[in-house]
């Protein structure tokens, strides 16, 4: 992870949202307690938030909507790049109940807690052509089956695995359970020389990443964090299948011990160094790993497959960003058209193009050109369909921060599955019970 | 930091026109006058958020979502259950191990940087070449950011990074353990040890160098001489970068968050704390935590400059005693 150099900046900015804090709340609680904002009105300009614009393609897009509208228009406010300081700064806005920001990128899991602190507006859903998008997607942008935001990149888990070494064990697929996976493993690290392979790594580190990891293990073991009414289950014998396939591989060595220490970019190295075999990580290691520039020792040399599970295949967690109207933004329906703008096939196109990140529209994922230029598009296309967003919790902060607790610490030993999963239940099940 | 607030000087009595002998007086209006910037700069800074983070910390948001799933908004007066909560259970236990942390990491830390900053300074006073040059290379580090250096001190702990490679280990520094502790005392010393002898030099400078020679006359060696006559001389600007450095040290924050991470216990300090509750937009905890360590950086400053303070007084005085008592002597003799 990069662009902590503001954590200074966000903390500094925090104290002053505590003494901000104390005058914000002017109590019009009352009222409007539908969130309904009526009719989404007022033509103008507009600012919108996001994180750091790294292809310049977004810029290019409002240059494009600019253009076409003189008097609507859009200016980006460029948010620092790490996601903690972009939702820290959404909120202190938001507080302080500020005109600044109209449209916002705001991260998958955070639409709950926007939403139910009324922060963003409800969006009229027969406006859009949802049915045109990836439903797990859409459903990470409701919150009590209303539409708060519109989905505009989505990400999905991938398993990257050196198809070269695969073949010279005789393994001809991809493995699509666990065991295979172990299986293929010890296949590859039994022939002479690879004795020094790690087997499998995700992002173990105790961040967000995390999180992400320890859902899919549930999830793949065919449990769930919370089930469809909101209610905690990693009690059940799934969730603990799950989380065992982490601590039993790094007790077993399957998992190498540095995995612990993982982010997303600390396993991408490890992976195009020719350390690993499996390796679970975004789709936009595919572009890096290819790299043909003698930064990567696999380019070439590697597949992507679905990941894989227990039983079966392997079910992804939900990542990507939403689009949102602040609710004290003025020219409400400008940033409506602007939203409408940037989601459409012809933005998100280019937006693929540009930035390789993955789009919302199933139509894209089965465009013939795109396809040749994104030869994983597919394999995303089919984690994404059967991916199971993170809890949408209203203080999601939290409750990532109980699920990092359990895996992290049972992981590293440091508490059995079976206490850590009782602890991170009753956690759960104070923080969900409102 | 401690916050003095002497009482602006007010003048006394009715505003007189009259003539120059008032002098007293048109001194204290002045006087006044030309303080009052001062004081309502410090009364905005530094009075007024200390009675907003005081305030927050007795409130509580109101929790619980109504039947349309919506964040029941206001705050509720709580009196002091924000502090209390901090001892209470769970949230104690993380307490206290933040609170022996945060001392752990100010003891050691500021042990190496009194250690390394004096040496340090020792060898900027006496380099007889490139005096500039070794100045500036010491106290590069004092001049990077503290989360750059976090950053980079995250590459040289990361399992393959040079770390390990110097030390032929396997160690995972970033991981809960004593080694997390030790990787942040490293980081932390190598950082702030140039601010420690940068201070130092400029106390070394101002000792004048017939002492020396004096001393040199009388036979003692170096060792002696630095016991003897550098060491006194230097202590009052030992003690200042002790102080600011102490401080600095009770409420570490960016070098473990971004280095090590958040939420683990080997490394967590007082103010992760509060920024961990700031984040969940808890303010009254936050607050409450605040204060907890305002009060405890306040306490220790206080001990300090009382125990401390005090000591240099004395024992100037009693040097001074001491030096009389020899010239009687060496006169009687």
């Amino acid at each position: 992870m990069t662009g902590k150099a503001s954590v200074r900046g966000a903390v500094l900015l925090a104290v002053a949202a505590v003494v901000l804090a104390g005058c914000g709340d002017s109590g019009d609680s009352s009222g409007d307690s539908s969130g309904q904002s009526a009719a989404l009105e007022g033509r103008g300009p507009i600012k919108f938030a996001t994180g750091k614009d790294t292809s310049g393609n977004m810029q290019k897009l409002v240059d494009e909507w600019n253009g076409k509208h003189p008097k609507e228009k859009v200016e980006i406010t460029e948010l620092p790049e790490a996601a903690d300081e972009q939702r820290n700064l959404m909120v202190q806005n938001a507080q302080a109940k500020s005109k600044e920001f109209s449209v916002l990128n705001l991260d998958v899991v955070w639409t709950a807690e926007f939403a139910a602190n009324q922060w963003v507006v409800k969006l009229p859903q027969d406006q859009f052509d949802l049915d045109k998008f990836l439903e797990p997607a859409v459903n990470t942008a409701k919150y009590r089956d209303n539409l708060y935001a519109v989905p505009v990149y989505s990400d999905g888990g991938l398993l990257f695995y050196r198809k070269d070494l695969l073949t010279a064990a005789g393994v001809t697929d991809a493995p699509k359970t666990w065991d295979e996976m172990k299986e293929d493993c010890a296949k590859v690290q039994a022939l002479p020389g690879n004795s020094g392979l790690g087997c499998y790594a995700g992002q173990f580190d105790k961040y967000e990443g995390l999180t992400c990891n320890f859902s899919e293990a549930v999830q793949s073991a065919g449990g769930s964090i919370l089930d469809k009414s909101g209610k905690p289950t990693v009690d059940t014998q799934e969730a603990k299948d799950g989380l065992n396939f982490l601590v039993n591989g790094v007790k077993d060595k399957e998992i190498p011990a540095a995995a612990v220490t993982y982010k997303e970019e600390d396993g991408r190295r490890a992976f195009q160094d020719g350390q690993l075999i499996f390796h679970r990580n975004w789709p936009y290691v595919y572009a890096k790993a290819q790299a043909t520039d003698g930064s990567s020792q696999v380019a070439g040399k590697f597949d992507i497959a679905p990941l894989p599970g227990k039983d079966g295949a392997g079910v992804s967690t939900l990542g990507g960003h939403n689009f949102a109207i602040s609710a004290f933004a003025e020219n409400k329906a400008t940033a409506l058209d602007f939203i409408k703008f940037f989601t459409s096939e012809e933005a998100e196109r280019s937006n693929l193009l540009a930035t390789s990140q993955a789009p919302t529209r199933t139509d894209l994922y089965d465009d013939a050109d795109l396809l040749k230029q994104f030869p994983y598009l597919a394999t995303l296309k089919e984690s994404i369909l059967t991916a199971v967003p993170r809890p949408q919790a209203v203080q999601y902060n939290d409750v990532t921060a109980a699920m990092q607790d359990a895996a992290y610490s049972a992981m590293n030993g440091q508490k059995s599955t079976d206490d850590a999963l009782k602890d991170l239940q009753s956690k759960l099940e104070q923080l969900t019970k409102e | 930091m401690t916050v003095t607030t002497a009482p602006p000087p007010t003048a006394s009595g009715a505003p007189k026109r009259s003539t120059a002998k008032s002098d007293p007086q048109k001194h204290g209006r002045l006087a006044l006058m030309l303080l009052t910037p001062t004081f309502l700069v410090l009364a905005i800074v530094v009075v007024y958020p200390l009675i907003a983070a005081l305030r927050e910390s007795l409130y509580q948001k109101k929790s619980g979502l109504d039947e349309n799933g919506f964040v029941i908004k206001g705050d509720t007066f709580v009196g002091v259950e924000n502090y209390t909560n901090i001892f209470k259970g769970e949230t104690a236990t993380r307490f206290w191990n933040a609170f022996w942390n945060t001392t752990f990491f100010t003891v050691t830390t500021l042990a190496l940087e009194i250690l390394i900053g004096v040496s340090m300074a020792l060898v900027m006073h006496h380099a007889l070449r490139g005096k500039g040059l070794v100045r500036a290379s010491i106290l590069v580090p004092w001049a990077i950011p503290t989360v750059v250096s976090a950053l980079m001190w995250q590459t040289i702990f990361q399992a393959d990074g040079v770390a390990n490679e110097v030390l032929h280990s396997q160690i995972l520094w970033t991981t809960e353990g004593f080694h997390a502790k030790i990787a942040v005392i490293i980081a932390d010393v190598w950082k702030t040890a140039p601010f420690v002898g940068l201070l130092v030099l400029a106390g070394l400078q101002v000792i004048p160098g017939d002492v020396y020679e004096a001393a040199r006359v009388d036979g003692a060696n170096a060792w002696k001489q630095f016991w003897r006559i550098t060491l006194p001389l230097v202590k009052p600007a030992l003690l200042v970068a002790i102080l600011f450095r102490g401080l600095d040290a009770l409420r570490m924050f960016d070098l473990p968050y971004v280095m090590i991470g958040q939420r683990k216990s080997s490394v967590e300090t007082l103010s992760m704390l509060a920024q961990e509750q700031t984040t969940s937009q808890r303010f009254g905890p936050a607050a409450a935590y605040a204060v907890v360590l305002f009060i405890y950086v306040a306490i220790v400053a206080y001990a300090f400059v009382k125990l401390l303070g005090a000591d240099v007084l004395g024992e100037a005085r009693t040097r001074a005693k001491e030096t009389k008592q020899r010239k009687l002597k060496a006169a009687t003799a």
